[in-house]
C-alpha cells in the first residue's frame, strides 16, 4: 500500500502533467507547477475521488502545496 | 461515421427535434441515451432508436428535478459510460402576455428550460474533463435574439442560456470540451402546432425561405457541432431560421 504522499503525488503529477521529480512537499500548485484555477478544481476532485472524501470549498482554497493536500488528507481521512 | 464510440446524451428525445438530433447522432455512430419524462416516452425512445437499426436507448429524466439528472446520469454512467456529447434540448412552454404571466410559468420555464442545462451540464463536465474531449450544445431558440411577445419567460430562458454556453465555453476550452448554442426558428413541430392559422400565416411572411424548417435541419447542425471537425468552434450560436434572424 502506498502512503499518502505517493498517493497525493501521483495524482499531482497526472493532474497537471508533470513529471515525478518536479514535485516536492514545498511545490506550489500554482507558481511551482503551473496550475490555472481549473487545474486546482481537477486537482481536489480528484484528490476526493482517490480518498473517498469531500473537501469543502472553503478548505480546497487553502490547499497551495503538496504539503497542504497530504495534511489536509492525513488529518480527514 | 465520425462519432463512433462516443455516448451521446439528448435530453427530451420522445419527438420533434430532440428525436430528430437523437437519430442524427446515432446515424453519425454514437451510442445515443435520449431522456423522457415518463417510462412510456423512454420506451417510445428506445423502439425509435431500435427499428432505425441505431445502437442507444431511452431513459426517465425529469431535466426540472436535480435528483432525477443524478439518477438517470448514474444509470447511464453504469449502463454505458460517461457521455462525451451533451445536447440540452429539453423544453417547455407557458406563454402568456407579461401581464397575465403567472409565477408558475415563469419558474417551470425557467427551470425546465435553464437550470436544467446548468445542472445536465455540470454532471457531465467532469467526464468531459477527464477525457479531455466534450461537447456541450444547447438548443436556444430565434426568440432568444429577437423577442417575442407572450414569451418573455422563456425568451428570457433561452437568452440565459446563450449566456451560460459562452461562459462555459470560455471555462473549458482548453480541455478541448466545446460549448455552443444552437437556435432554432419555426420548425414543423409539436410546439409550432399550437399556433393558429393566423399566426402561422404571420410568421411565414417573415420568414425568408417560405416555409417552417424541419426537424432533421437542426438535427444536422447540432451533428456537425459534435463532430471533430467543429473542434475550433466554440461559444457560437448558429441560428437555423430560414434566415428570419440573422442576429
Amino acid at each position: 500500500m502506498s502512503t499518502v504522499e505517493e498517493r497525493v503525488k501521483k495524482i499531482v503529477c497526472e493532474q497537471l502533467g508533470v513529471k515525478e521529480s518536479e514535485v516536492q512537499n514545498t511545490s506550489s500548485f500554482v507558481e511551482d507547477l503551473g496550475a490555472d484555477s481549473l487545474d486546482t478544481v481537477e486537482l481536489v476532485m480528484a484528490l476526493e475521488e482517490e480518498f473517498e472524501t469531500e473537501i469543502p470549498d472553503e478548505e480546497a482554497e487553502k490547499l497551495g502545496s503538496v504539503q497542504d493536500a497530504i495534511d489536509y488528507i492525513v488529518a480527514h481521512t | 461515421m465520425s462519432l463512433e464510440g462516443k455516448v451521446a446524451l439528448v435530453t427530451g428525445a420522445t419527438r420533434g427535434i430532440g428525436k430528430a438530433i437523437a437519430h442524427e447522432l446515432a446515424r453519425q455512430g454514437a451510442e445515443v441515451v435520449g431522456t423522457a419524462t415518463s417510462a412510456e416516452g423512454a420506451e417510445s425512445i428506445t423502439e425509435g432508436l431500435k427499428s432505425a437499426g441505431f445502437k442507444g436507448y431511452g431513459i426517465v429524466m425529469n431535466v426540472a428535478d436535480a435528483d432525477s439528472i443524478e439518477a438517470g446520469l448514474k444509470q447511464l454512467t453504469e449502463q454505458s459510460g460517461a457521455p462525451q456529447i451533451l445536447v440540452n434540448n429539453a423544453g417547455i412552454t407557458r406563454d402568456n402576455l407579461l401581464m397575465r404571466l403567472k409565477d408558475d410559468d415563469w419558474t417551470s420555464v425557467l427551470e425546465t428550460n435553464l437550470s436544467s442545462v446548468y445542472r445536465t451540464s455540470k454532471a457531465v463536465l467532469r467526464g468531459m474533463a477527464k477525457a479531455r474531449w466534450g461537447r456541450i450544445i444547447n438548443i436556444s431558440s430565434v426568440v432568444a435574439g429577437m423577442g417575442n411577445p407572450g414569451q418573455g419567460n422563456y425568451c428570457a430562458a433561452k437568452a440565459g442560456v446563450e449566456g451560460f454556453t459562452r461562459s462555459l465555453a470560455k471555462e473549458m476550452s482548453n480541455r478541448g470540451i466545446t460549448a455552443n448554442c444552437v437556435a432554432p426558428g419555426f420548425i414543423d413541430t409539436d410546439m409550432t402546432k399550437k399556433l393558429d392559422d393566423k399566426q402561422r400565416d404571420a410568421m411565414l411572411e417573415i420568414i425568408p425561405a417560405g416555409r417552417l424548417g424541419e426537424p432533421e435541419e437542426v438535427a444536422s447542425v447540432v451533428a456537425f457541432l459534435a463532430s471533430q471537425g467543429a473542434a475550433y468552434v466554440t461559444g457560437e450560436t448558429i441560428h437555423v431560421n430560414g434566415g428570419m434572424y440573422m442576429g
